[in-house]
């Protein structure tokens, strides 16, 4: 039984399509990389799994034992206001506020967990400091370890490297990596990288005019992907 | 400096004052709760909005001559807030027009009638009363003190109840709604709240300057604390601090009670924003 089924999706805004007939599934364990243009409707995917909109046909189901607001989400470039005063703890703890129902308070394995997940994004020793004093790779941190507090199970992630240096990216994904291989949360993230995709993706979904779904190997062997690398390996 | 004591031991022997003194504390304290979130969501013109629409509604009650004019007040601003707001979300430039044509509209709307349908012979002091509020702490009515203390209490404990769910759905409400937090309904109570704070702030600075009331302490404590918990307490501290000075001061001095306030938190706020500069200029 897969976590996430996404059944003949049309997706698009005010009537307009923009993804036709788009079908795929995500099982436990999977780290699936969304590639594709800019505008191609990566984002619309993302925040249509997420129920923040509604597709205009088909349907995405979860199973497996997820319930679909059990899934850890890191947006893509935060518009959080420039002078929002709100420390790191604050904002981690935050990512527990969807299971609090009319619950006033965080209770005291929440606050732990919160902690916790601090500590394992390595931003610890910055647990008090204010949000928009930190660089974008910590800020970066600081999101994915809020994500972590609203999920055991499935994080998307939406262009979590955009605007990083090479060396924090390469952190970042190895910080993705190891929440995949370790922890065993499954993993969906947009990303303009195809060769960082091919690296750490075990699927790849494509979204173009074609649509390619399949393992990362079916997608090296593909028309679009064998294009994408090569154009990748030109301009290296 | 007697003469100041003595007059102040005057004023403070009739219960009266005691008790609007404390209500005028009160009120301070539960306008400053919300307005980081107001300031940050780009809230605050729906506040000016609003403070607006019950200038009018305030004028409808007293044409009307209801006994207590809150229960047509009250009512009018909270479905004007809960409508401006979903205006303000959706689209963003059309939600500021709205606004603007709602407030002045109300505005015309509110002097037109008392104008027209004086219920006292002095149509330009109640007028005044209305935007600029009490000119005197002892001026304001007994009824309404109460209702303010009832009032303000109420969203003191809603604020505290809602603080981590008002946190979440200020700071990411993108996040917070994919993850299963009810964004809209905590913007409704937010909306709601805000109403009530509007219409209970009116009776001590009057419609024109609860913005002041509302916004000041939240920008000046943004300058100097971090995080939203600090900033949350210090704006509420110092709401505390400046009406209770400004209403001494008012006392005092034989000013307006309104103005008065109003301007002790802008003396607060430039000190905090000397306070935040030296402390930035430390750290670069
Ligand atoms: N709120 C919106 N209303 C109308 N069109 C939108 C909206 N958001 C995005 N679009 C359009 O939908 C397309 C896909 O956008 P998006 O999903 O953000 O692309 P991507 O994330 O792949 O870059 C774009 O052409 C964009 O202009
Ligand atoms: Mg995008």
């Amino acid at each position: 039984m897969s976590q996430l089924i996404c059944r003949e999706l049309s997706l698009g805004y005010e009537g307009k399509e923009i993804i036709r007939n788009l079908s795929f599934h995500v099982d436990a364990g999977d780290y699936l990389c969304i590639v594709g243009e800019n505008g191609s409707g990566k984002s619309t995917l993302m925040k249509t799994i997420l129920g923040l909109r509604k597709p205009m046909k088909g349907e995405i189901l979860t199973g497996d034992g997820l319930v679909s607001k059990e899934i850890g989400y890191l947006p893509q470039q935060t518009v959080v206001q420039k002078d929002f005063p709100a420390s790191v703890k604050e904002i981690v703890l935050s990512g527990f506020q969807g299971r609090c129902g009319l619950r006033p308070f965080y209770t005291r394995e929440e606050k732990r967990a919160a902690l916790d997940n601090i500590r394992k994004m390595g931003i610890e020793d910055l647990k008090n400091r204010c949000y928009r004093e930190l660089s974008g790779g910590q800020q970066q941190r600081v999101l994915l370890a809020r994500a972590l507090c609203a999920t055991r199970k499935m994080l998307l992630l939406d262009e979590p490297v955009a605007g990083l240096d090479p060396l924090v990216t390469a952190d970042m994904y190895s910080l993705i990596s190891s929440l995949n291989k370790n922890e065993g949360i499954t993993i969906i993230m947009i990303s303009h990288d195809i060769s960082a995709a091919l690296k750490y993706a075990t699927h790849i979904l494509h979204i173009s005019d074609e649509l390619f779904f399949g393992t990362r190997s079916q997608f090296a062997e593909s028309k679009a992907g064998k294009r994408l690398s090569q154009m990748k390996g030109g301009g290296d | 400096m007697e003469e100041m004591i003595s007059r102040l031991g005057v004023f403070f022997q009739m219960p009266f004052v005691r008790y609007a003194f404390i209500v005028g504390v009160l009120i301070a304290l539960c306008s400053s709760l919300l307005g980081v979130t107001l300031v940050l969501k780009r809230f605050s013109f729906i506040g000016d909005g609003l403070s607006h629409v019950a200038f009018g509604a305030m004028a409808v009650a007293a044409v009307v001559g209801l006994t207590n004019n809150m229960f047509i007040v009250m009512p009018i601003t909270i479905i004007s807030a809960v409508l401006l707001l979903r205006t303000g979300t959706n689209t963003k430039i059309k939600g500021d027009a709205a606004v603007a044509m709602i407030s002045v509209g109300a505005l015309a709307f509110g002097y037109l009638l008392m104008n027209k349908f004086p219920t006292s012979a002095n149509v330009s002091g109640d007028v005044c009363t209305t935007l600029f509020g009490s000119t005197s702490i002892i001026t304001l009515k007994e009824g309404d003190v109460w209702f303010c203390a009832v009032l303000s209490l109420i969203v003191v404990l809603a604020f505290i109840f809602f603080y981590h769910k008002i946190f979440s759905v200020t700071f990411d409400e993108t996040f917070a709604r994919a993850t299963g937090t009810r964004a809209n309904l905590y913007n409704l109570i937010i909306a709601i709240i805000i109403a009530v704070i509007i219409v209970i702030a009116m009776n001590l600075v009057g419609s024109l300057l609860i913005s002041a009331l509302v916004i000041f302490p939240a920008l000046s404590a943004m300058r100097v604390f971090k995080s939203f918990k600090s900033v949350t307490i210090c704006s509420a501290f110092l709401s505390v601090c400046c009406a209770a000075l400004g209403i001494l001061i008012s006392i005092l001095a034989n000013t307006p009670v309104g103005a008065t306030i109003v301007i002790a938190d802008i003396v607060a706020f430039g000190i905090f924003t000397l306070i935040g500069g030296f402390k930035s200029g430390f750290k670069s």
